[in-house]
């Protein structure tokens, strides 16, 4: 019987487990393979000789390629921190409000569901020119007394790339956030009431270690999503000025279909995949805790 | 009590405002003649035309990438919600060696880069001359969308009861019979949830469809309006129009569905 059953689970797994093999592990195990060749397709004449890690020396003393590194590390930790911060206040709100709920939800769904390509698109236009909304705004505020020509240094134009992910995401992780403060059993505050605990002391002692699951699994979610991110740079700067905000992704994008160096571009998939995957590993072992758990 | 209560109005007012802004502007926009774009914006509705709307579909054919869009999302939600609900069903439902581990490789399968397979994959659909083709990019597209619907499937036949399956058979009928009789009608609405996530990730991709299409015959909707963008001008006005037409779709079916899939999307992902 128990034989049997293995044999039906192993037939109905079979098909999406070997699409996934195919189409995903398969050309994996290939980037790894390309990434130890020199193969450029602009020069054909030079063949595809094997060229060991030559490739990966390259990369790390490519200035362009640390750059991006860099980039990338910047992108992250400043639209994540920000997310999360936000998405703690917003969700702490959402929990306490109960008029309006329907609204809300819209309003946090909508920006995640469209594509990024568009918010990238609308929050440019927004930057967009000396009479765009956003320095009208501000000067008219006083913040500033000229427009700002947001697009022609790196420092400035980071600002609508963060605030756009910033805009896009942040109502998501509010969302997982709220999720785990529902779980979060009432009578512990109510307990704590009763102790004497300020409004502070019970976010500190109450919240915030029962959050803690819900914390990390957005800071993972948000990191590795962070460590990709293509559409919106390309969509938004095209990594400009120069490359000075050009992400990991966007440079590997660059070197395979731009300048179609296939050996070096798939060098730099890799190491794109290696930080990634050991982020995710992170993100794996905490679900499969959470897994285990809920069997029946 | 009470003068804590400002505070939780004050970030949900702050939210909404701040999410619809852009939209608002954008709508506006898309109405708004290309000369007075950037002449002093105004908040409030002024001179209002369709010209935009009217140049998107004669002179750029942008019903060419929703054509493309439908049917290569559709096609990837319905290959991927056919097979992913079956293997999903065996990792929730049924008893077998090695279970978690393939649940936390399909899990990290679908956590990994884009990036990382676009060069094998070019060099695979330009050997099967498959680059801009559809199946070039429905193929592809399964990396990302059959791990997400095998993993939201097994949250959703978790949830139902045991019990009414186990009835089936002990009245005779096989495993895959109590599967489509009984276990399919009642995750209805989580197959539904799934299809729509799905659907609105292949609609929204852009990296494959960017580096696998060529022209604009095959380009989806976001790779079509990315590459908006003149030499020497940006037609700002028919790229916000775009936009306009490109989210009208995904935003109805999230909020005709917004309960379920804020459900789907919170589920897996949370529960210390």
């Amino acid at each position: 019987m128990e034989a049997q059953e293995a044999r039906l689970a192993w037939g109905l797994v079979l098909p999406a487990l070997l699409t996934i093999l195919l189409i995903a592990l398969f050309p994996l195990v290939w980037t790894f393979w390309e990434s130890l060749h020199l193969h450029d397709l602009r020069m054909p004449w030079l063949g595809r000789p094997f060229i060991g890690l030559t490739n990966y020396v390259d990369a790390v003393r490519d200035p362009r390629f640390i750059g991006a590194l860099g980039h990338t590390l910047f992108f992250a930790v400043a639209s994540v921190s920000l997310e999360l911060v936000i998405g703690l206040w917003l969700a702490l709100a959402l929990n306490r409000a109960f008029k309006g709920r329907g609204l809300v939800r819209a309003a946090v769904l909508v920006p995640w569901a469209i594509p990024t390509v568009v918010s990238a698109l609308l929050w440019r236009f927004m930057f967009e020119g000396q009479t765009g909304i956003v320095n009208a705004g501000l000067v008219s505020a006083g913040i500033i007394h000229e427009p700002i020509v947001w697009f022609i240094q790196a420092a400035t134009a980071w600002v609508p790339v963060i605030l756009a992910d910033v805009w896009k995401t942040t109502p998501f992780v509010a969302l997982l956030l709220l999720a785990g403060l529902q779980n979060i059993d009432t009578s512990l505050y109510e307990a704590a009431r009763i102790d004497g605990a300020s409004a502070w002391r019970q976010f500190r002692y109450v919240t915030l270690p029962l959050l803690k699951p819900a914390i990390l699994v957005a800071l993972i979610f948000r990191t590795l999503d962070a460590f990709r991110v293509f559409d919106l740079v390309y969509a938004l700067t095209g990594g400009g000025p120069g490359t000075s905000t050009e992400p990991i992704a966007l440079y590997t994008f660059n070197a395979l279909l731009q300048n179609l160096q296939f050996g070096y571009g798939s060098a730099l998939s890799v190491i794109v995949f290696v930080v990634t995957f050991a982020l995710a590993m992170v993100y794996v072992r905490f679900l499969g805790a959470d897994l285990t758990g809920a069997r029946r | 009590m009470n003068e804590r209560k400002w505070w939780p109005v004050l970030a949900l007012t702050l939210l909404v405002v701040a999410s619809a802004f852009p939209f608002y502007w954008a709508i506006l926009a898309s109405f708004t003649p290309e000369a007075r774009l950037f002449q002093g914006p105004s908040l409030v509705p002024g001179h209002l035309v369709l010209d935009h709307y009217r140049a998107l579909f004669t002179q750029r054919n942008f019903w060419v990438p929703i054509r493309n869009s439908l049917i290569v999302a559709g096609s990837t939600t319905a290959f991927c919600v056919g097979v992913g609900s079956l293997c999903a069903y065996a990792l929730a439902r049924l008893q077998f060696r090695g279970k978690l581990a393939l649940l936390g490789f399909i899990l990290a399968v679908g956590m990994f880069p884009q990036i990382s397979v676009v060069s094998p994959l070019y060099m695979l659909l330009r050997s099967l001359r498959l680059i801009n083709t559809y199946p070039g990019l429905i193929l592809p597209y399964f990396t990302f969308a059959m791990p997400l619907t095998v993993w939201l499937l097994v949250g959703f036949f978790r949830q139902l009861p045991a019990e009414l399956e186990e009835a089936a058979m002990v009245d005779g009928a096989s495993r895959l019979r109590a599967f489509a009789e009984v276990i399919v009608p009642l995750a209805l609405p989580g197959l539904a949830t799934t299809a729509i996530l799905t659907f609105v990730y292949s609609w929204n991709e852009f990296l494959f469809a960017l580096s696998f299409t060529l022209g604009p015959e095959r380009q989806t909707v976001p790779v079509a309006i990315a590459l908006f963008r003149g030499m020497y001008q940006v037609p700002w006005g028919q790229i916000l129009a775009a936009a306009v037409v490109a989210t009208a779709p995904v935003t109805l079916l999230v909020l005709a569905f917004q309960r379920r899939i804020v459900q789907g999307l919170t589920a897996g992902a949370v529960k210390g």
